[in-house]
């Protein structure tokens, strides 16, 4: 009776939740749910699922928190969503197969690498027009964009490099090898360091940007793992550049290293087959997308806690927060 | 769901030393490219499978290699190298050995070969010579990495005790412990019973009964066949003692396809029929190899079997060899390839890695029916002091093998 008497309360709240325009919000992407779970970063509960393109990755939220920008690998395109009614409003002709993006940091470009055709696209946000593409190596996958917008980055699954890339000229400047199976770009907040992940290598190289140069690689061990099964995929570092944190796939934790002696400090336990992490705004928390257990784990940053798992659709992997 | 973080006794970090040597490739490439010259030497497979999906095409095998290169080479337009492909099929009684020798005279001494094993031994001698290194991309015999491995063959193909075990852990963990093992007449067919009736011993389950199956000849897909096979299928499997599961040991594909709903029993096949261990399979999709069956389809206009994969493999070998030495002379090839550097990515949720004992690449073994993956080996709970994977197949305590 009591049961009852809840579940009819949790459903009336959840048809009755709307999105407050003011609130900051998560929007996670469901890989096999072909949807995204809007998640009240207030509440730290899902208050909206919206129907997108098929299988849904790569994830971006423009600056002014208008408009997400969303890889669907299956449909060879990708979606431009409204973030007050969630619909979508457009399309971008992103070519076959494209899985992840980033903006410009004046919003006006998009920039994604499409998997099938060993390209990275750049296409133009208002024209909707492709305005260039860069044959990079084999699986694109992770982009990244210098704070200063001087220094493109791809990273190809099956070459095992890390493609710097003149955004001007559309030009490759430099290619460094890493470790098997590259994920994941992320410059430092000042720029000087750019840290890529190798999934089925197991590691982090950590690239000085201006000397094209591994300097320095991050492994890790978790006792009672094999090793095989730490698969570093997402990666995010803090604004004042102190702290990193990694996702580790199916070794099922995050990875906090300290950034200046580039030692891990902690392993966080998250859910299944974690994939992608996003910061809050204000940095208060950190959110890991679990694959495989279809939830998503906060991390309390100051703490470094897990304190909330909430659960999303069907396969959750990308994760973006709209500005405050 | 929330996780308790135990305190610091996971804390371990592995930090590597400060300055790693980091490759840098610049842009455009100046300097004329290095060339990386393989050979693929092959034998063709018989065309006569119970199912006309296995009918091999004619470019079997070397597709994979094929595609191996095409992904080698656009790497190699940042690393300032070109891998090149020469295919040589050998025709009835043609020599191995002889081939090896004519590659080497075109300064080809990279080698992906889908011989049988007395053949490959023969080019693999001739290779010593030559200063040859061959990629076993196909033959499953254990003695090849064991009573008689070379030191200039690396082995990309699983082994049949690799396969048994693959099969075995998952039989296990189903509780399918008791067996009817049927096998064929043939030699690779006494082979692969062998693997299985080890599997049992090792996993701890019981074949409770072994049938023969003589090859009389026949035609497979015939007319009519399937009122043959309608018959003769039952009448091979009846009056066994109790069993779980029929486990088929058919490698020339003359009756295990057959088994599959037509046994006396109402029990589910596996080995060389029903559900198979491979090293890959057209529906495998987990861990991004959806990317590499698309590129492969897009360029052979057909699907990719556990040869082609194979050979693919060995191509990217060869690739991360001479990406990461910056070379094409065999030797160097070989030391970065048994040293600690090396692993490989190859859409099987893991790095594959070597064993250095016997220079058999270590993998999951996938375990299919033709429809979908049904389970990956190593099972859940089969647990090992150094690799998982090394629960599947003969073990370094165990080998015979000593490399020279």
């Amino acid at each position: 009776m009591r049961a009852a008497l809840v579940g009819l309360l949790l459903g009336a709240s959840s048809l009755g939740a709307s999105v407050p325009a003011r609130a900051t919000m998560a929007y996670v992407t469901n890989e096999k749910g072909n949807s995204i779970s809007v998640i009240d970063l207030d509440k730290l509960e899902v208050v909206k699922t919206a129907k997108v393109g098929q299988r849904p990755r790569g994830i971006v939220v423009n600056k002014e928190g208008t408009q997400i920008f969303i890889c669907a690998g299956d449909d060879d395109t990708i979606n431009i969503i409204d973030t007050k009614t969630l619909q979508i409003i457009g399309d971008l002709p992103s070519g076959p197969d494209p899985e992840l993006l980033i903006l410009s940091s004046d919003g006006k470009l998009v920039y994604l690498s499409n998997e099938n055709d060993n390209l990275v696209t750049m296409i133009d946000v208002n024209t909707r027009k492709v305005l260039g593409e860069i044959p990079v190596g084999v699986e694109p996958e992770g982009m990244a964009l210098s704070p200063d917008g001087k220094i493109l980055v791809n990273t190809s699954e099956t070459t095992n490099m890390a493609h710097l890339i003149d955004p001007q000229k559309k030009e490759i400047i430099a290619n460094i090898l890493v470790d098997a199976r590259p994920r994941f770009a992320q410059f430092t907040s000042d720029g000087s360091e750019l840290w890529v992940s190798a999934e089925v290598g197991g590691t982090i190289s950590v690239i000085d940007p201006m000397k094209h140069a591994v300097k320095q690689k991050i492994g890790f061990a978790i006792p009672g793992l094999p090793k095989e099964a730490i698969q570093p995929v997402g990666i995010r570092i803090s604004r004042d550049g102190k702290t990193a944190f990694a996702a580790l796939g199916p070794a099922n934790r995050v990875a906090v290293i300290d950034t200046a002696t580039k030692q891990v400090t902690k392993y966080l336990l998250v859910g299944q087959r974690v994939w992608q992490l996003a910061f809050t705004p204000d940095e208060k928390y950190l959110l890991s997308t679990n694959g495989v257990s279809n939830d998503v784990s906060v991390i309390d940053v100051a703490g470094l806690k897990v304190v909330k798992s909430i659960p999303v659709g069907s396969f959750p992997w990308g994760v973006a927060v709209s500005p405050q | 769901m929330l996780f308790a973080m135990h305190p610091r006794a996971h804390i371990l970090a592995v930090a590597f030393s400060t300055c790693i040597a980091g490759t840098s490739f610049a842009q455009p490439a100046q300097t004329p490219a290095i060339s990386i010259a393989v050979g693929v030497l092959r034998v063709a497979h018989s065309r006569e499978t119970i199912s006309i999906l296995d009918i091999p095409a004619g470019d079997d095998f070397v597709a994979g290699a094929e595609l191996g290169r095409s992904d080698n080479n656009t790497t190699g337009k940042f690393t300032n190298q070109e891998f090149t492909l020469k295919d040589r099929k050998l025709a009835e009684g043609e020599d191995a050995a002889e081939a090896v020798r004519a590659f080497a005279a075109d300064d080809i001494h990279l080698i992906i070969a889908d011989l049988t094993a007395a053949q490959l031994l023969a080019a693999a001698d001739a290779g010593k010579q030559t200063s040859t290194i061959l990629f076993n991309a196909s033959a499953p015999d254990d003695r090849l990495r064991e009573e008689d491995c070379r030191a200039n063959v690396f082995h990309t193909a699983p082994t049949r005790s690799m396969l048994a075990d693959g099969l075995a852990e998952y039989l296990v963990w189903k509780q399918w412990r008791r067996w009817f093992l049927v096998f064929g007449s043939h030699p690779e067919d006494t082979l692969y019973a062998d693997a299985i009736r080890r599997s049992a011993k090792k996993f701890g389950a019981k074949i409770v009964a072994e049938r023969l199956y003589q090859d009389t000849g026949g035609g497979r897909r015939s007319d009519s066949g399937s009122v043959q096979t309608q018959r003769q299928m039952p009448v091979l499997t009846q009056n066994v003692p109790a069993y779980d599961v029929l486990v088929a040991a058919d490698e020339n594909d003359v009756f295990a396809g057959y088994l599959p709903y037509r046994t006396w029993d109402a029990r589910p096949v596996a080995g060389s029929g029903g559900l198979k261990p491979t090293s890959w399979d057209a529906t495998h999709e987990q861990w991004g190899a959806a990317q590499l069956q698309n590129r492969f389809y897009r360029l052979f206009k057909r699907t990719m079997n556990a040869r082609d994969n194979q050979a693919w493999m060995a191509m990217r070998m060869i690739g991360e060899a001479a990406t990461r030495t910056q070379s094409n002379d065999s030797a160097k090839l070989r030391e970065f390839l048994v040293g600690p550097d090396f692993s490989l990515a190859a859409f099987k949720g893991q790095r594959l890695t070597l064993r250095s004992w016997n220079l058999q690449v270590r993998q999951p073994i996938l375990l299919g029916d033709g429809r979908t993956i049904v389970s990956v080996s190593p099972q859940e709970g089969f647990l090992h002091q150094t690799s998982e994977l090394d629960t599947l197949g003969y073990d370094k305590p165990e080998t015979k093998c000593v490399l020279r």
